[in-house]
């Protein structure tokens, strides 16, 4: 039987993969997307699997928005990424380094 | 209100002439300042002679309220009685003779408005201490000489030499300072007031009683009286402090004049004739004093005998002619100091200023070595030096007429023979001795530089006259400062004869390389004829209400004076009043002997007596001993501090200390800004899970 721990344990390796899928890559921005995205899908899954064990809709409806949130800000990432492309000819994590003052 | 105007003329024109400066330009501020130091000497010598003939009596006029500070009450206020009036005279006399002087003599230089302010300052500073009322007074009076004299002798700041004289004579007069401020202190901590009559008539009654010093009980009168002369002693140049004084030739010839003369040095004398009632009150302070002032008579004339720069000889000669100042105060002669004060003033002067007029006419050449035969081309000068010579030394008879020295110098080394103490002994012989050296070398001055053989080929100085001849007229056009720093520059014509001299070599008078001395202009002859009537006749016109009879009447208690022992001195032995006179003869004829007849004598006796005359060429080693003694330890302690305390302690901890912490931690956090996104998002990471943890574990 597949019980909440083996939700809450997906989600959390979904969370781990995610993060470091972040700061662990070295090659694409798009990847941080990505894994930003799974960050969020892990946050769902949490929501989702709560809702059910505890039988209430609320948590449910809130992944709907969560859903909704990632979808704009996976558009405005591809946006931004397309933008900078566009600018700087590459959009390698190791030559985006210039966010400092 | 005439006395306002004649004190405080001189610092007006000194601000507006100081302050104007080059907006208005050299002949106006020259005027502004000469003009005002006229006025004040033309309203100075009413006062005087209002003394003189009795009408006049001591007076104080306030000017302002100064400090009123529970017992300490301090006014601004100018005190006229027969000793002001003396120094009066003295003071603005010289002054405005060195201002017009200055004219002719500070023609070429660049910065004449400075000039003329410093002097109008100095002389502003001096009027003060002899008006002074109170002890406070005197001492601004006192620091604001000190000041004027640092600015005048370090006044060409572009010679290293200047620089270095100007701190000696602030920093060694610093140290009389210290003894006079320490004096005062004690003062108003005995009487409880600063207010010099009120201290005079108090102190008979303190005579005896002691005070508490460094864990000693001392006499209390003893104490203060010689606190007080420490200050005297430094800003008079006397033996242990006097080192300051020849090195202040590295000023302008006029500001020695003035310097030696009339302000400054002459402030020490004034000081302790000004407390006479004071010293009076402790036998003691005036064995000390009397000591003092023979050591310094002697020491200073011996030192004088072997110079060589014409105006250190005169420096030599201030200091021992101060040193009878002060002997005289010792045995009780304050009258006698005070003429010899008033006729000193004359003749040195004048020595100065004929020594400027020499220098003028010799391209700035100061060495005596290299003058001679100079008695036909400036012949004003030679006769005005010779009228000052005649003075210094004392020439006169008894009864007929006398040069100024004759009456005052004679009258001290007869009251110190008057007096029958022990130390009167000895200042009578030292006076006696120095009189005989001082006619030695005031007479080798007068046949070194103006009779013989020119000798002037030898000189640089004369030799880039010659040179810049070809050039232009004006030989000595360029800046005094640079003189000396050619000296050492290597020259081509130096040694031999200048062949490049077109006139002919075989034209010119031997020695003199072709040059031609010039008598100096208008204005600087005009005060040295003044002058040499003051130092012809001051002595006889004045020797009886200074010294005389006319005593008591003249100074009005204003001096302590004696009427009785001023007497015993008119009656001594004959022989004794002859021994200066005696003295004076004897030294003149060494000089002749020395310089004019047998002219290699010096050169022998010099030779045989090698280490006595290295000992006074170099001033018996005074300066190499404070050199050791002071100079370098507090060079060595500076620069202790300077290095380890400053710079290896409070530097090193302190200030770049907390610049290193700051900049190594900036090379720390600089990396951790490394401007990608992933270790933003670490520390994004680190940071959320730490805030977790504490929400959790709380």
């Amino acid at each position: 039987m597949i019980g909440l721990a083996h939700y809450l344990t997906v989600s959390a390796i979904l969370f781990v993969t995610g993060v470091f899928g972040i700061f662990l890559n070295r090659k694409n921005l798009i990847i941080i997307l990505m894994s930003i995205e799974l960050i969020l899908l892990s946050v769902n899954l949490n929501l989702v699997a709560f809702s059910a064990y505890l039988h209430d809709l609320v948590g449910q409806v809130f992944a709907m928005f969560v859903l909704t949130v990632a979808a704009g800000e996976a558009a405005i990432g591809l946006a931004i990424l397309v933008i900078y492309f566009r600018g700087r000819g590459t959009i390698a994590v190791d030559d985006v380094n210039r966010m400092k003052g | 209100m005439n006395i306002i105007a004649l004190v405080f003329l001189p610092l007006l024109a000194a601000i507006v002439g100081g302050l104007g400066n080059r907006a208005l330009g050299n002949t106006v501020v020259k005027s502004i300042t000469t003009g005002a130091l006229f006025i004040s000497c033309i309203l100075a010598w009413p006062i005087f002679i209002g003394f003189l003939q009795g009408n006049d009596h001591a007076h104080v006029v306030k000017v302002l309220s100064f400090i009123s500070s529970g017992d300490l009450k301090v006014d601004w206020a100018l005190r006229v009685d027969s000793l002001t009036a003396v120094m009066l005279v003295v003071v603005t006399t010289v002054s405005s003779l060195v201002h017009l002087y200055s004219w002719g003599y500070m023609a070429e230089d660049s910065s004449q408005p400075r000039f003329f302010a410093y002097l109008s300052l100095f002389t502003f500073a001096m009027l003060m201490l002899v008006t002074a009322d109170s002890l406070i007074q005197m001492f601004f009076g006192w620091e604001g000489v000190g000041l004027a004299s640092y600015l005048l002798i370090g006044f060409w700041y572009e010679k290293p030499s200047a620089q270095a004289a100007a701190i000696k004579a602030f920093v060694v007069n610093r140290v009389g300072d210290f003894g006079f401020s320490l004096g005062i202190f004690g003062t108003f901590l005995v009487f409880g007031t600063v207010s010099i009559p009120a201290i005079l008539a108090a102190a008979p009654h303190m005579a005896g009683s002691t005070i508490g010093f460094l864990g000693m009980r001392v006499d209390t009168m003893t104490l203060l009286c010689l606190l007080l002369f420490v200050g005297a002693m430094g800003k008079s140049a006397q033996l242990g402090l006097h080192t300051w004084l020849p090195d202040a030739m590295e000023g302008p010839t006029p500001v020695s004049a003035l310097i030696h003369a009339a302000t400054m040095v002459t402030a020490g004398v004034f000081m302790v004739c000004r407390l006479s009632p004071m010293f009076e009150t402790s036998q003691t302070a005036l064995t000390v004093v009397t000591y003092v002032g023979a050591a310094t008579a002697l020491f200073a004339a011996t030192v004088g005998v072997v110079q060589t720069d014409i105006k250190r000889v005169i420096a030599y000669s201030t200091c021992s002619q101060l040193g009878y100042m002060f002997f005289a105060a010792g045995v009780g002669a304050f009258g006698g100091a005070m003429f010899h004060l008033f006729t000193h003033a004359f003749f040195k002067a004048l020595l100065f200023l004929c020594a400027g007029s020499v220098i003028h006419a010799m391209h700035h050449e100061q060495d005596m070595r290299f003058y001679g035969g100079l008695r036909k081309h400036i012949p004003i000068t030679f006769w005005a030096m010779l009228a000052g010579t005649l003075a210094i030394t004392g020439v006169g008879i008894e009864e007929v007429f006398g040069f100024a020295g004759f009456y005052s110098k004679d009258a001290i080394i007869e009251a110190a023979y008057a007096r029958g103490t022990t130390a009167g002994g000895v200042a009578y012989f030292v006076g006696v001795t120095a009189a005989l050296l001082t006619s030695f070398y005031s007479w080798r001055l007068v046949f070194l530089t103006f009779f013989g053989e020119p000798r002037w080929i030898g000189s640089e100085h004369i030799q880039h006259a010659i040179h810049d001849a070809h050039g232009h007229d004006h030989g000595h056009d360029h800046d005094h400062a640079h003189d000396h720093a050619h000296q050492d520059a290597p020259d081509e014509g130096a040694g031999s004869e200048p062949t490049a001299d077109s006139r002919g070599a075989e034209d010119m008078p031997k020695g003199t390389g072709g040059y031609h001395p010039h008598e100096s202009p208008l204005t600087i002859l005009i005060p040295l004829v003044l002058l040499s009537v003051g130092a012809v006749f001051a002595g006889f016109l004045f020797a009886k209400p200074f010294i005389g009879e006319g005593g008591t009447a003249f100074w009005q208690g204003s001096v302590w004076f004696d009427r009785e022992f001023m007497e015993s001195v008119e009656h001594i032995p004959m022989l004794a009043k002859l021994m200066a006179t005696i003295a004076m003869l004897v030294g003149l004829l060494v000089a002749l002997w020395a310089y004019v007849w047998d002219k290699s004598l010096p050169a022998r006796v010099a030779g045989s007596a090698r280490g006595l005359y290295a000992f006074l060429l170099n001033k018996w080693y005074f300066d190499e001993l404070y050199d050791i003694l002071f100079v370098r330890p507090a060079f060595a302690l500076g620069r202790l501090l300077w290095k380890r305390g400053d710079q290896g302690t409070i530097d090193r901890f302190g200030p770049n200390g907390a610049a290193w912490l700051v900049q190594a931690t900036g090379v720390v956090s600089r990396k951790m800004q490394s401007g990608y996104v992933y270790t933003y998002a670490l520390v994004m990471l680190l940071g959320l899970a730490a805030a977790a943890t504490w929400v959790v574990a709380n």
